[in-house]
């Protein structure tokens, strides 16, 4: 395995590993760039991984001390973990479900497309569909996306199967087993689904695509990426020029080293690569890194979500087979006239006996409870998610007080619901239920916002400095050589799973990176 | 700790009908159900602390299809964590000491012997805000469905990958749409 010296200051050192880190590193290895990668977690390969919910949870979930606040359910719910997200080698590719889907033409004109709507921070995204789709188009075909490339979709399982037979009664067009970075057949070194059906705990085949087996892997194969485990990253480091010069991190002992870089890169999902550049704050730069337009971790989106599960008087057998088996997509348009702007997603989930428990209505309790959980063998499951609207206030920021094992101040995640999002939630609620009730539900139930799994928006994307932390290339508007490369760059959040669009940005950012590079210019 | 379900004893006891499930307890810790339908052995915790708790933990997630002796072992679980912090063990009795308060007040002699579920449960809905309440609730959470003996029992399989996932063991085998 390669590795790097400390001192070698014409590294590119990345922030994290999962989809955009991962996808960056093993990109730039490929160019021939010499990359290393600093990951918080462990390394965990597909052995490793437990088809035990609560077992795999403490394996490879992020439980770092965070704090909440805001008018969300979360905040009461789970008010030390706002979001569901991984810490190991692969990030929340380890944990995700599979969904890869494209962005709508008009989302990446959010602002211009819905108008003003109060309260809400919108902005248009810096680029658009005609530039992206090359870059969809190779993220498409690098993970393997079901439905794209010729590759064929998944079977349906009996949660989609009750999903679909709802949704053609209601006439919903555009129902299919979803584009998934599932192997509906063997491709790219690794095999087919078995629909095991614990895709969230880490693929035990590999079918799923995730940079843990698909993206790094091949980066190190070049003998240009190192990815170094255990490494949590705790400052980014500068010179007087203002230029960044490499990062702090601390090892699995907690002894603490400089790595040197050409180019520092962040991908620590939306909670960390804002709390990294804030806790990189300097004095020539007071306000945190890359912070000249205050715009660091504002702007916080986590996608307005909710769960409907319905009771049948047969079985149904959610769990076997993939997480997410399927989609509804004719409700992800725009078009107001449904009393909200943007769109959401239906999409078939289904969780564990011991996740149910502790998700389908967290606090709940007493008779009608356990008959949710006596008739869980004939129970089908969707989860909703859609576009939620960015607001200045949902921020993460610095902790007062509360401290880390590094003495860094811990993330506090504020949230409160748009009106959009509770109005698109209630009508995600109401139709979701019309598509159990379809076909012959005994009783349906509106489970609330799990933790955040997608989280996005932080440090993001826009023509005008002013307006944001990086432009188009998700270079920092204010730091040439320090870019942001995950899911903090979104300047809106769409309807869809971002995982896809990460990815493309990832491919993307790593043609330019190496580009300015050769030209000198990094 | 010892947990000696006996099902086949269950289904004929009188406390039964109104969910009661402690039938006693005894020297050394130990606790015991109707028809000595199972037993359990209270390591830190008092034993009368113990059967109240086991009591209080099935009316709270009450389940005809889990044996008694589910509820002891969440319980126990309880127990053996309260032998390292006072704070629990202190929470935990003065918790099981304010159910028997509260049915006092309701003509009865204890909570675990408390006729009426609806009175049992109506005690639990005045404190579900406690910490003592959500102590007991959480545990259950995963102290009772994530123990992997009660999965079955709720049709979950549990594991897949070892016995090559569900692609031929039934994930699309539904009938009756």
């Amino acid at each position: 395995m390669t590795t790097f010296s400390k001192n070698d200051d014409s590294v590119v050192v990345i922030v994290g590993s999962g989809a955009g880190g991962g996808t960056l590193g093993a990109e730039l290895a490929m160019k021939g760039v010499k990359t290393v990668i600093l990951e918080a977690g462990g390394r965990h390969e597909t052995d490793d991984f437990q088809n035990d919910e609560w077992g795999s949870f403490g394996q490879i979930s992020w439980l770092d001390k965070r704090t909440t606040s805001g008018s969300w359910r979360v905040a009461k719910d789970f008010a030390g973990l706002p979001a569901w997200i991984v810490k190991a080698v692969g990030g929340s590719t380890v944990h995700w479900a599979g969904a890869s889907l494209r962005f709508q033409d008009h989302e990446w004109k959010a602002a211009t497309t819905y108008g003003n709507v109060p309260g809400a921070s919108l902005l248009d995204w810096p680029i658009d569909a005609a530039e992206m789709d090359p870059w969809y188009g190779k993220a498409e075909d690098r993970m393997g996306v079901t439905r794209t490339n010729g590759i064929p979709g998944l079977p349906g399982s009996n949660n989609y199967k009750v999903f679909e037979a709802g949704a053609k009664k209601l006439g919903y067009k555009e129902v299919h087993t979803g584009r998934m970075a599932i192997n509906s057949e063997p491709r790219d070194d690794r095999s087919a689904c078995m629909q095991i059906g614990f895709c969230f705990q880490g693929c035990k085949t590999g079918a799923k695509w995730s940079t843990l087996v698909a993206e790094i892997p091949k980066g190190e194969a070049t003998g240009k990426l190192e990815v170094r485990p255990n490494c949590q990253v705790l400052q980014i480091q500068h010179n007087e020029q203002g230029k960044v010069t490499g990062v702090l991190y601390a090892d699995k002992d907690g002894n603490q080293h400089v790595q040197l870089a050409r180019v520092v890169c962040v991908a620590g999902n939306s909670i960390e690569s804002p709390r990294l550049l804030l806790n990189s704050a300097s004095s020539k730069f007071p306000d945190g890194l890359a912070n000249s337009s205050g715009q660091v971790g504002k702007n916080y989106m986590r996608h307005m979500t909710g769960s409907v599960y319905a009771v049948f008087d047969k079985p149904v057998h959610m769990y076997r087979g993939t997480t997410m088996a399927g989609i509804i997509q004719d409700e992800s348009r725009h078009d107001p006239s449904r009393g909200f702007v943007g769109g959401y997603e239906m999409e078939t989930l289904s969780l564990g006996l011991p996740f149910m428990a502790a998700f389908l209505d967290p606090g709940g309790w007493g008779k009608d409870f356990a008959w949710w959980m006596d008739n869980y063998e004939n129970m089908a499951g969707m989860w909703l998610v859609g576009e939620d609207m960015p607001q200045e206030n949902n921020a993460i920021t610095l902790h007062a007080t509360e401290k880390d094992q590094y003495g860094l101040s811990v993330p506090n995640v504020h949230f409160d619901d748009h009106a959009n999002d509770i109005a698109m939630r209630e009508h995600a609620f109401g139709r979701g239920e019309a598509v159990y009730n379809a076909v012959g539900a005994v009783k349906t139930f509106r489970t609330p916002p799990y933790p955040s799994t997608h989280n996005l928006g932080t440090n993001r994307m826009s023509a005008e400095a002013k307006d944001g932390v990086v432009n188009k290339w998700g270079q920092t508007h204010d730091i040439a050589n320090l870019f942001v490369s995950d899911g903090s760059q979104f300047t809106t959040g769409a309807a869809e799973n971002p995982t896809l669009t990460i990815v493309a940005l990832a491919l993307r950012q790593a043609d330019f990176i190496a580009n300015e590079m050769s030209k000198g210019n990094l | 700790m010892t947990i000696t379900p006996n099902v086949s004893r269950r289904t004929a006891l009188k406390g039964a009908v109104a969910g009661l499930i402690v039938a006693g307890t005894g020297a050394g810790g130990l606790v015991f159900g109707h028809g000595n339908a199972w037993a359990a052995t209270a390591e830190n915790l008092d034993a009368d602390t113990f059967a109240t708790l086991v009591q209080m933990s099935r009316d709270t997630y009450p389940h005809s299809r889990l044996d008694d002796s589910f509820y002891a072992e969440a319980v126990s679980g309880l127990d053996k964590a309260a032998k390292d912090d006072a704070g629990l063990k202190t929470m935990l009795s003065e918790g099981a000491a304010r159910l028997d308060k509260e049915a006092l007040g309701m003509k009865a002699a204890s909570y675990r012997t408390m006729s009426s579920e609806d009175d049992r449960v109506a005690i639990l809905k005045s404190m579900e805000g406690d910490p003592f309440f959500q102590k007991i609730r959480g545990n259950l959470v995963t102290g009772l469905y994530n123990n992997q003996k009660a999965w079955p029992l709720f049709g979950y399989e549990g594991e897949s990958a070892s016995k090559g996932g569900y692609i031929d063991r039934g994930f699309a085998d539904i009938d009756w749409l």
